[in-house]
């Protein structure tokens, strides 16, 4: 129990040592701020914009499926409601410009076939080694969950953090994720002069470690959209960020509206509960 | 409280019948409806119930949440985004099992917070208290258990920390400690193995936890509850029938706990999750901080607390352990915290360094953090073995009410139409 003993110890002089510092926020590493975004899909009332998200395929499609699959998402996801909502038949159509590996057939063989609506959005590669081999051992994840698999740590105090999590909770702040890769498409910039990048890196403001191996996916431009919308980086990034969200979490507009009935009819349950029971305690006061 | 007469009157043959044979009517209606509650109860009160219905929703959602899901690490992961994807309204139900985890330790946290409050612990409650801290440990290890089944990042690192936790004992015995460790695994890493016996022990525990709960009950009934002066019961003014009274008076508190509950599942489903974990396990890459769910960082906190491996270890056990022991640590003759001026505010302080503790089991363990988690975890200690002891011996009590009906009527402890006393319904 050495061990034990020596820890008392140094409790002993620690306490002593920050017993008068307040709670700070403190961090080995440094905490890169990212801002918080308006969403619309955003909060209690948030709904996905058709128009948006049908705009952020787009950009997904012509800047990011070069490298990164969405393979969780189904052609039949992008027809359905609550989502982008295509044409049927240009979605069929879509479909059918990609091959599918289908099989084996009566002769045992594996064959090709034109995709279908039951058929998920092909990745861009067959495995992670073909695409690290191509990407110079960088590996672009799959972005089917990459609003949900970022978040953002919010670094504050301890009486401050309270709080935080209250207004987050009460706001349903769920749009962490978002606002990263938001900050992340928009975060390339020049690096400062005395940061060292390696070979073939880009400096990025918002990504840990600020040397991300993928280059500016977007530039001005780069897209012209069909519903004619300006194609700023901005817009862009908002709009392919609105697109994964929805890839990530396709039942939340239902979600969301099923909640909302949910709430009124638990909320007048309880008035009633409430009523009931003060009328039944009334006798016993 | 057991002892009274259950007032149970079979009206029909049947119930004559059966009364004759299993008069499990009689019992319940003494249990659950009649069943003298003290009058002035608070809603504090009502988590009891409110932890039946999230067990029981729980083992609901679960059962169904196992129809779809596949244990083994090439396909869990996929089941689960296929549950919230595919299958119908199957994002709802994987939302309200897993906001239902930790509505079911928020609850918990609450239940437990009041007895330490109100001295619920002490005699003749020891026994349920007991059984309480049991069913902490079983709900503990449930949730821990079905966190790692997702089979994410956090899900697939939380295990590898936890379960190497045990390999400290090899400080003690050379070999032990991985022996177990290797045992646990089912084999020498964590793998498709662990995750399936881990969902075979998820499935399990629950209804341990059910049994537990009904002995808990059991216990319950028979002392009787507890209530916010600590007084017993001693006149029938104290107390009202459980029906409709506290029925009643539980429905309403679950009935807004509900309404919370809801919020998070429609709402915030993620809030109290980690994004780590919508990242697929790889045991080839470490995340940057690993962190528990919300409702263990306290002992996390604690586990990091001491610099020695075994310390923090035997730490973080005794942390719960030591609840066992506080009916007899506690020496006051006073259950209430109403009436101790002075422990009262060590209790308070307490309650602040848990939830100081959950805050710094967030941090990374390192510089300012690890100290306070130090004095804090001292604190935790010291609470326990030195301020309910010793506090207890000096402290002057308050002046108390002398029976319950007192504290709420005031004067002479008659309901206001004395005469019609609704016990007598």
């Amino acid at each position: 129990m050495t061990t034990l003993t020596s820890g008392m110890k140094r409790l002993a002089v620690f306490a002593l040592a920050v017993v008068s510092t307040p709670f700070v926020a403190y961090a080995a590493g440094e905490a890169i701020h990212i801002d918080r975004q308006k969403w619309n899909f955003a909060g209690f009332s948030g709904r996905f914009d058709q128009n948006q998200l049908q705009r952020g395929f787009q950009v997904y499609k012509d800047a990011c499926a070069q490298c990164h699959g969405i393979s969780r998402v189904y052609f039949r996801n992008l027809v359905q409601p609550g989502g982008p909502v295509f044409n049927e038949d240009a979605v069929k159509g879509l479909a059918a410009t990609y091959q599918i590996q289908d099989g084996p057939n009566d002769d045992g063989k594996m064959f090709k076939r034109p995709g279908r609506l039951s058929d998920r959005v092909p990745p861009p590669y067959a495995n992670e080694q073909e695409a690290r081999s191509v990407h110079n051992g960088a590996y672009p994840p799959d972005l089917s969950l990459i609003t949900k698999a970022r978040g953002v740590e919010y670094q504050g105090s301890l009486f401050a953090h309270p709080f935080h999590i209250l207004k987050d909770m009460v706001g349903g702040y769920q749009e962490g994720g978002a606002d990263y890769v938001y900050a992340l498409l928009t975060g390339y910039a020049q690096a400062p002069a005395d940061f060292k990048l390696a070979d073939g890196m880009q400096y990025n403001k918002a990504f840990p470690g600020h040397q991300i191996s993928m280059p500016p996916p977007l530039s001005e431009g780069a897209i012209k959209y069909q519903d004619g919308t300006p194609a700023t980086v901005d817009q862009m990034a908002r709009d392919v960020v609105a697109f994964l969200h929805w890839a990530g979490d396709p039942k939340q507009d239902e979600r969301k509206r099923m909640g909302f009935l949910v709430l009124v009819y638990l909320g007048f349950t309880a008035l009633l509960l409430y009523g009931a029971k003060r009328r039944i305690w009334a006798k016993a006061h | 409280m057991a002892q009274h007469d259950s007032t149970y009157k079979p009206g029909s043959r049947l119930e004559h019948w059966m009364d004759e044979r299993l008069p499990i009517m009689r019992m319940m209606h003494g249990q659950f409806v009649d069943f003298p509650t003290p009058r002035n109860l608070n809603y504090l009160w009502t988590f009891g119930g409110i932890l039946s219905f999230c067990l029981a929703v729980q083992i609901v959602t679960g059962i169904v949440l196992a129809m779809h899901y596949i244990p083994t690490a090439d396909m869990a992961f996929d089941s689960v985004e296929r549950i919230r994807r595919d299958v119908n309204y199957g994002w709802l139900i994987r939302n309200v099992h897993a906001v239902g985890a930790s509505m079911f330790f928020f609850a918990v946290y609450i239940h437990i917070a009041r007895g330490l409050y109100y001295g619920s612990y002490k005699a003749p409650r020891e026994v349920l208290w007991i059984l309480g801290v049991l069913l902490f440990l079983l709900m503990m290890a449930t949730g821990f258990l079905g966190y790692t089944l997702p089979w994410g990042q956090m899900s697939f690192w939380g295990v590898t920390v936890i379960t190497n936790l045990f390999s400290s004992l090899d400080a003690i015995v050379p070999g032990l400690g991985t022996k177990i460790v290797t045992w646990l695994w089912g084999g020498f890493s964590v793998s498709s193995v662990t995750l399936n016996r881990f969902f075979s022990l998820h499935y399990l525990l629950p209804f341990v936890i059910a049994g537990v709960v009904v002995l808990h009950i059991w216990a319950l009934h028979v002392v009787g509850q507890n209530n916010p002066t600590g007084l017993d019961i001693k006149t029938k003014a104290d107390s009202v029938p459980m029906a409709p009274y506290a029925v009643m008076k539980d429905l309403f508190g679950l009935g807004v706990f509900v309404l919370l509950f809801a919020w998070f599942v429609f709402f915030a489903p993620d809030y109290l999750g980690h994004a780590d974990n919508y990242v697929p396990a790889n045991p080839l890459v470490t995340p940057p901080h690993i962190v528990p769910e919300w409702y263990f960082l306290p002992f996390y906190a604690i586990l990091r607390a001491i610099p020695s491996k075994l310390g923090g270890v035997v730490a973080m056990f005794s942390a719960i352990v030591v609840l066992v022991f506080i009916p007899w640590l506690d020496t006051s003759r006073v259950r209430s915290a109403r009436y101790r001026p002075l422990y009262k505010w060590f209790l308070w302080f307490f309650f602040f360094s848990v939830l100081a503790l959950g805050y710094l089991g967030g941090k990374p363990a390192e510089g300012v953090y690890v100290a306070w988690a130090q004095f804090f975890t001292a604190y935790y200690f010291a609470f326990f073995l030195l301020i309910m002891p010793i506090v207890g011996v000096m402290e002057t009590p308050s002046a108390m009410p002398r029976s319950i009906a007192e504290s709420v009527l005031g004067g002479s402890g008659q309901p206001a139409g004395a005469t019609s006393a609704p016990e007598k319904r």
